[in-house]
């Protein structure tokens, strides 16, 4: 029973449908959607790294690394966007996001 | 070899079951606690992998910084959650549906792949075999890397002050030092040199 190449790719594809389906799911809560995101980015560092290692390169952990820092910073800033927007609004439901719908 | 095969059913299927629980919990706090053993398992996958440095990064950068950010903005947070939570299963055939065509495609391209004949000649930075992978990776980041070192370090300060701009509120009646009333104060107006007779106090 070897375990392939495929193995990771079915696990990198699985979870990056999950988190499509929770950004469908959770239309309403923005906290979840960043969750979500943050399992899209997971599958792909997944999908980098089994290459990586597949095919004997080390670029696809670099990337994975790349991938990581935009991750962190995107969830900080998305989380530091959400606190100011609950500090105005005292909501954070996404169909209330419409101030600037004119 | 049957070892690895049992630790990667292990960990694939624990991180894909609270991977789906991320996104079916009811309460946030649930979900994060679910993604960070999410992000756990993806950690051991990648030590199977022999990414042992993204392995211990991920631990570190996730768990420790990114799912506990989750843990406090979801408790600073009075939500009702609940309420948010409401109309969820009107949404659930249009997600399912999306979700169940892409992971048909995905998987067609994951059963379809060949590896092109010639692309072992391509490879950018062969991993070494004497040496471990957090030196190897170091090799090839400050080398041939370095600018895109240079550009994570960059987002991360952007992202680091960015936060910092957004959240941090003044307010007015808080007490704060003010370094040139500090500097400008002088002797004269600091203390007062008073003689008192013995036995009478002051007046």
């Amino acid at each position: 029973m070897i375990i392939g190449l495929g193995h990771y790719l079915s696990v990198g594809a699985i979870l990056f449908t999950l988190g499509i389906f929770g950004i469908f799911l959770n239309r309403k809560n923005v906290i979840v959607i960043l969750m979500s995101v943050e399992l899209i980015l997971l599958a792909v560092n997944i999908n980098l790294v089994a290459f990586s290692a597949f095919l004997g390169d080390i670029v696809g952990q670099v990337y994975a690394l790349i991938v990581l820092t935009v991750a962190a910073a995107e969830a900080a800033i998305g989380l530091a966007i959400l606190v100011a927007y609950y500090r105005n609004r005292g909501s954070i439901a996404v169909e209330d996001v419409n101030l600037m719908k004119g | 070899m049957i070892l690895q095969a049992i630790f990667f059913y292990l960990f694939a299927c624990v991180c894909i079951a609270s991977a789906f629980m991320v996104v079916a919990a009811r309460n946030p706090v649930h979900s994060v606690l679910f993604l960070i053993l999410a992000f756990v398992n993806a950690a051991g996958l990648f030590v199977l992998l022999g990414a042992e440095f993204l392995a211990m990064i991920l631990i570190v950068v996730y768990v420790g910084a990114v799912a506990v950010l989750f843990l406090f903005v979801v408790m600073m947070l009075d939500v009702d959650f609940a309420e948010l939570r409401h109309g969820v299963l009107n949404y659930l055939p249009v997600g399912a549906a999306v979700g169940i065509i892409l992971l048909i495609e995905l998987l067609f391209g994951v059963i379809g792949w060949v590896i092109a004949p010639g692309l072992t000649k391509t490879i950018t930075a062969p991993i070494a075999s004497d040496i471990n992978n957090t030196q190897a990776l170091g090799l090839v980041l400050y080398t041939r890397y370095v600018y895109f070192f240079e550009a994570a370090g960059v987002i991360l300060l952007v992202a680091m002050i960015g936060a910092i701009v957004l959240t941090l509120q003044h307010k007015p009646d808080a007490k704060r030092q003010s370094i040139a009333q500090q500097l400008a104060r002088r002797r004269s107006s600091a203390i007062e040199v008073v003689k008192v007779k013995s036995g009478q106090g002051l007046p």
